[in-house]
Order: C-alpha cells, then sequence, then structure tokens
C-alpha cells in the first residue's frame, strides 16, 4: 500500500491499462501536452505518443462520438470530459449511441468506452462550471455509472471500467483530485456494482457517494461523539446500477435512512435510494427516510451564497438529530 | 467496368426499388411499424459508390434510410425485411427496426436516427482501422441536411486533423423533411462547405450510375491510399415521401415529373439496352424474377418468422456476465 493523490491513481490507471493493451487510448482536451486539468494524464503523451493520447479540438459531442465509434472496432477509448458542464454538448453521442447501441443493434455492437469527468462543485466556479450531473446519466439505461470516493476507488473502477464490455461513466470530483489515500501497491480491479460499508454502525444508514462520502463520515464521527448515534455510511460507489441489496441489508440494520446528495433533490440519487428502500424493506423502517441535498439553486459565485446552496456534514448531524428528537 | 458487371447491377438496384416498394406496402398492410424512410429514386448513389468500394470490406455507417445500403453492404434482404416486420430472425434481432439495420458480420455498421449522429462515429470507425493498420475504409452516407449539424463541422475537422481513412457521402435530395434546402443552408453547393476544413470534394450527378461510381472511385482510391478524408456530394431525388407520414405535398408535382425523368434505374437500363447487351424482354423478365424472389424468399421469410420472446426484453442492455463488473476473476 501507498499512499497517492486521486489524480495519481487515476494516472496510473491509465498507464497500467495502456501498457497492457495497445488498444487503450485516452482523449480529451489538453490531457496530452499539457497532461491533463487536473494532471490525470500526465506523463502519457511522452510515453504512449500523440496517436494515443490525443489532444483533441473543443467537440465534445465530435469526440466523444469519435471514441464510440472507435470502440465499435475493438479500441478502447478513455475519454476525458475537462468538466462535466461540458458533457451536455456530448449527451447526444453518449445516450442516443453509446448507451443504445448494444440494444438496438440485437447485441451485434457494443461501445466499450469509459468517460470520466470531474462532477460536482469546487470552489466559486460559477453556474456554468458547478454542475452536479449523476443523476442525468444514472437515469437512462445501458450505460454503468461509477463514482469515486478515494484514489484505490479511482484507480481501480478506471482498471475494471476500461476492461468491462459496457460503456461507463466516471463521476469524479474536481475537489478531490488531491485527496490523498493508500492504493494498493499491486494491480487492483474495482467491482463496478455493489457498494462498501465505509463505516459500521446500527442506528441510521448514511448513504453517501463520491465527495458525500467524506461529509457522512464526518457527521458520524459528530454522531457518535456528542449524541451516541453510531450512523452506518454506506458508499455508493456504482450509482447505476445502484445496489438494491446493499442498501436493503443496511437499513433492515439500522431501520433508519439519510441519503446524502450534493445534487439538487429532484430525481436525483436522494429519490432513487428512497425508492429502493420502499420497494425493497418498507417495513423495516422505524422513520421516513429523509434526504440531505443541494438547494434548488444553478450555483452562485458568491461565496456564502454557495456554501448555503450546498449540503454539508452539519445538514447530515442535524438531519439524523431530527431523526432521533435529540 | 464491364457490361456484365453493369447489368447484375442493374438487377441489385431494380431489386432495390422493388424491395422498398414492397416495404411501403407492407407498412399500409400494418406489418411494418414506426418511421419509415424509403430509398426510391437515389439507388444510383448507393450502387454506384459501394460498387466502387469493397462491400463487407470497408465499414459502411449511415442514417435511418439505411435499407439499401445495408443490401448492397451484403446483408440479406430476408433478415432485413425480417428486421422490419419486428421478427427474432431480423438484423438487429427486431430490436432496431427500419432506422436501426445493423449487419457487423458485413461490417455495415448501422443505421442512426439522429440527423448527423454518424458524423463522429464514422471517423471513430476510421480511427480504429487506423489504429489496426489495415486498408478498409469507413463510407459515412448522410443526407444534406444533415450537414447543418455541429457534429458536421466536428468530424471534418478531426478527419482532416488526423487524416482518418473517411468517405463521407452526401445524398443531396434538397430537402430535410419538406424545408427545401434553400430554405435552411446558406451554401447551396454541399461541397463547397468541406474546403473550409482543406478536405477534397467533388459533386456529381447522383442519378446516373456510370457517373457516381467514376466519382466514387476517385474518391475511395484517395481516402484508400491514406490521403484521408474525402467529400463527395451526389444530386439526386426521393420519390416518396420523406417518411411514411409524409405527404410531399410542399413539393413541386413538375419538380417531381423532371426528376422522375431521370430515373437512376431506367437510365441504367436504357444505356445497357443501347449497347446491345440487354432487351426489354429481358428486363422484363429480370423484373419479374425480382418481383417473384421479393414475394417467394423476403416476404415469405419475414412472415414466417417468430417474433422475440417478450421475456427477452431485458437481453442486450449491457454485456452478459462481464467478469469486470465483479472487478475480474479474482
Ligand atoms: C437530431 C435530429 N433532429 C431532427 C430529426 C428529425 N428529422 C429526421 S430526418 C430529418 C431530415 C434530414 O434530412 P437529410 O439529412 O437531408 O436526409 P434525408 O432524409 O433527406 O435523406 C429530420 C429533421 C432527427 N431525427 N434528429
Ligand atoms: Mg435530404
Amino acid at each position: 500500500m501507498a499512499e497517492i493523490m486521486y489524480w495519481e491513481a487515476i494516472m496510473r490507471a491509465h498507464d497500467e491499462e495502456m501498457a497492457n493493451d495497445p488498444m487503450v487510448i485516452c482523449m480529451g482536451e489538453d490531457i496530452g501536452v499539457v497532461g491533463g486539468t487536473y494532471k490525470a494524464t500526465s506523463g502519457l503523451y511522452d510515453k504512449y505518443g500523440e496517436a494515443r493520447v490525443i489532444d483533441t479540438p473543443i467537440s465534445e459531442n465530435g469526440y466523444t462520438g469519435l471514441g464510440i465509434g472507435a470502440s465499435f472496432l475493438g479500441v478502447r477509448p478513455i475519454i476525458e470530459i475537462m468538466s462535466v458542464n461540458f458533457a451536455w454538448l456530448a449527451m447526444d453521442q453518449i445516450f442516443n449511441t453509446a448507451a443504445k447501441v448494444r440494444y438496438m443493434s440485437g447485441g451485434q455492437l457494443t461501445a466499450p468506452v469509459v468517460i470520466r469527468s470531474p462532477g460536482g462543485t469546487a470552489h466559486q466556479l460559477g453556474s456554468q462550471h458547478s454542475a452536479r450531473m449523476e443523476k442525468v446519466f444514472m437515469g437512462v439505461a445501458g450505460l454503468r455509472v461509477v463514482t469515486p470516493s478515494s484514489p484505490r476507488q479511482a484507480y481501480g473502477l478506471l482498471k475494471s471500467a476500461v476492461r468491462c464490455n459496457d460503456p461507463v461513466f466516471i463521476n469524479e470530483h474536481e475537489l478531490m483530485y488531491n485527496m490523498k489515500g493508500e492504493v494498493p501497491g499491486e494491480e487492483y480491479f474495482h467491482p463496478l456494482e455493489g457498494s462498501e460499508i465505509a463505516r459500521e454502525g446500527r442506528d441510521v444508514t448514511l448513504f453517501g457517494y463520491n465527495i458525500s462520502v467524506h461529509w457522512c463520515l464526518q457527521a458520524a464521527e459528530q454522531l457518535s461523539k456528542h449524541h451516541g448515534i453510531e450512523a452506518e455510511v454506506i458508499d455508493l460507489y456504482a450509482l447505476s446500477p445502484l445496489d438494491r441489496a446493499g442498501i436493503r441489508n443496511s437499513v433492515s440494520k439500522t431501520h433508519r435512512a439519510v441519503i446524502v446528495e450534493e445534487a439538487e433533490p429532484a430525481v436525483g440519487v436522494g429519490a432513487e435510494v428512497m425508492a429502493i428502500i420502499n420497494e425493497e424493506c418498507f417495513f423495516e423502517l422505524d422513520a421516513a427516510p429523509l434526504r440531505v441535498s443541494a438547494l434548488n439553486v444553478p450555483i452562485p459565485y458568491n461565496h456564502a451564497l454557495e456554501k448555503a446552496a450546498l449540503p454539508n456534514p452539519g445538514d447530515v448531524v442535524a438531519a439524523v438529530r431530527g431523526i432521533f428528537g435529540v | 467496368m464491364k457490361n456484365t458487371d453493369k447489368k447484375r447491377v442493374l438487377r441489385e438496384m431494380l431489386f432495390a426499388r422493388r424491395f422498398e416498394e414492397r416495404c411501403y406496402e407492407a407498412y399500409v398492410e400494418r406489418n411494418i411499424g414506426g418511421f419509415l424512410h424509403l430509398y426510391p429514386g437515389e439507388e444510383a448513389c448507393a450502387f454506384g459508390v459501394l460498387e466502387a468500394a469493397q462491400p463487407g470490406h470497408d465499414y459502411v455507417i449511415t442514417s435511418y434510410r439505411d435499407h439499401v445500403h445495408a443490401i448492397k453492404a451484403g446483408s440479406d434482404p430476408r433478415h432485413i425485411m425480417a428486421e422490419l416486420f419486428a421478427r427474432e430472425t431480423g438484423v438487429s434481432k427486431g430490436r432496431g427496426g427500419s432506422m436501426h439495420i445493423f449487419d457487423v458480420a458485413h461490417r455495415f455498421m448501422g443505421g442512426y436516427a439522429l440527423v448527423g449522429g454518424p458524423f463522429p462515429l464514422a471517423a471513430g470507425i476510421a480511427k480504429g482501422i487506423q489504429m489496426q493498420g489495415g486498408n478498409e475504409i469507413c463510407i459515412c452516407f448522410l443526407g444534406d441536411a444533415a450537414n447543418n449539424q455541429g457534429t458536421f463541422h466536428e468530424s471534418l475537422n478531426m478527419a482532416a486533423l488526423w487524416n482518418l481513412p473517411v468517405l463521407y457521402v452526401c445524398e443531396n435530395n434538397l430537402y430535410g423533411i419538406g424545408t427545401r434546402i434553400d430554405r435552411s443552408t446558406a451554401v447551396l453547393d454541399q461541397y463547397q462547405r468541406v474546403s473550409a476544413y482543406n478536405i477534397p470534394s467533388a459533386q456529381e450527378d447522383g442519378q446516373d450510375f456510370d457517373l457516381v461510381h467514376k466519382a466514387a472511385t476517385k474518391a475511395v482510391e484517395h481516402v484508400r491510399s491514406g490521403k484521408g478524408p474525402y467529400f463527395l456530394e451526389l444530386m439526386t431525388y426521393r420519390y416518396r415521401g420523406h417518411s411514411m407520414s409524409d405527404s410531399n405535398a410542399y413539393r413541386a408535382k413538375k419538380e417531381e415529373r423532371m426528376w422522375s425523368g431521370r430515373d437512376p434505374v431506367i437510365m441504367l437500363r436504357d444505356r445497357l439496352i443501347d449497347a446491345g447487351v440487354l432487351t426489354l424482354d429481358e428486363y422484363t423478365d429480370m423484373d419479374t424474377a425480382v418481383l417473384d424472389e421479393i414475394e417467394d424468399e423476403v416476404i415469405r421469410f419475414a412472415t414466417e418468422s417468430p417474433e422475440p420472446k417478450v421475456a427477452d426484453v431485458e437481453k442486450y442492455v449491457l454485456a452478459e456476465n462481464d467478469p469486470w463488473v465483479r472487478g475480474g476473476v479474482q
């Protein structure tokens, strides 16, 4: 085990997969000579050359479609979209082609592309650089969606995503690229389905994914320290498909649930997990499930307003205290 | 091209014409559902270009108006009709329909319903060819109106930038549904638009098989020799409405008559008759044989084929038993 940063973990996964298979390429804006806005592809251009580490024009739909077309012939493109906000421009090719081509061709074609992009809000980047789009991707059949909360996941999820025959969207986070964490020294492939117990507990389940796992963990510490409440934290690294069994198992144990999402509440992870709880284990509940979400506003520039628009660990603590009436 | 080959092509084009007309009837008979876009009038485009290429070796991709391109690429017409009839024996197992004909074994990489969608996919297939190092090319057939999509510009730029082996064929039938080209497009000659990307291009009469074949031979040779993309514009016309729900009310009858006077099948037929290698009687017999084949083989196969099992509705969404979903075989 070595401690490395999230971006280094992603870079290492690229490097190993590109060394392993000459058909693995990566492409995106400023990923080659520059090495990527978040350094996630640094060093690869010099090592693998411009035919495999491709600086693309600023044509999100175009180069995403190009990657998908190449994948029809056995190429394994890792496509970086510089910011998830720009992925809106590539929705046509992601949804209309990558997600549907296997089905509408009766299984003849598949689009084994990986599309990775930083989702989430950073600091004061304004409305058009602060979208959280995981809910959009996870709402579409034919696409896998994963979202790493640690360098270990960032490394292992990308490794598996490259080899998997389905299109996989990896939702990263702008604020997490410099996060440090342990990553196995040997090769490691993380499952693309399932969930992880980030903290064991018996009183309430906090569901998080990506950055909100950390908010849940912080909240759990406070709840334990100040209120004697032992929260279980479930890391939903796979957003599509969601881990129904993992959700059921934890809620059946704790009988209470709070879902913590960085995005606006409507049609989101919280809504979906709640629906699954209803479907899977409604009668296990001792309290109505809650969600802690962003406000339903475009993200403001002003720092105080921005903070107010987003959920934080304190909101999670407050929600749990509300459930217990403490 | 030898006259015997042209005679074969004439039969193939006639087959395509009759196939499409039979689709029209099958739609009226309610054996075909959904959107149905037919190709009569434009046959010389697909046949002229693909006759100059290597179907089954070269990759072909196109829009929703895709049956004839697939047939010329090597697909069995019975399996295409079965697809239109939504049968399990269809090329896309009844999951695709008219707009989504796929036959990867023949390198027919699909029909796509989003106008302009195939532009980047074709460039990507060409990137795949380039990486594999083969001498295939990718041929992308799309309509004139598709050129107003961003994907047109994005893809041409990348294809030129990376010298990709892709031939874009623009079937300019002057309309995008009911909007005539001069009402949607600032530059009427489509082949001129690609000069912005330093891509060589040509415009040709899309009704004349010989002319298309000649222009396409040059285009294919350019792309195959590693000189990068090429754009070929073919001036053509569709006889029927855009799709089955379109009555063509926006087109002047005079204009329609003018174009049907330059029918690609009849023009090739008459040329072969003039050359003394075909008689009108032979042609009539050919037509009868084609009609019989479509009825006895194609329609019968589609009609007798089973529908997909409803229990299989969730098949083909994601890869089955992909080990990497579980993190590999550990
Ligand atoms: C992105 C998108 N916008 C609109 C449509 C609806 N539509 C289908 S075909 C068509 C016209 C396309 O014309 P053209 O590209 O010239 O091809 P043609 O049908 O004439 O062969 C339109 C507007 C669509 N399918 N996809
Ligand atoms: Mg048109």
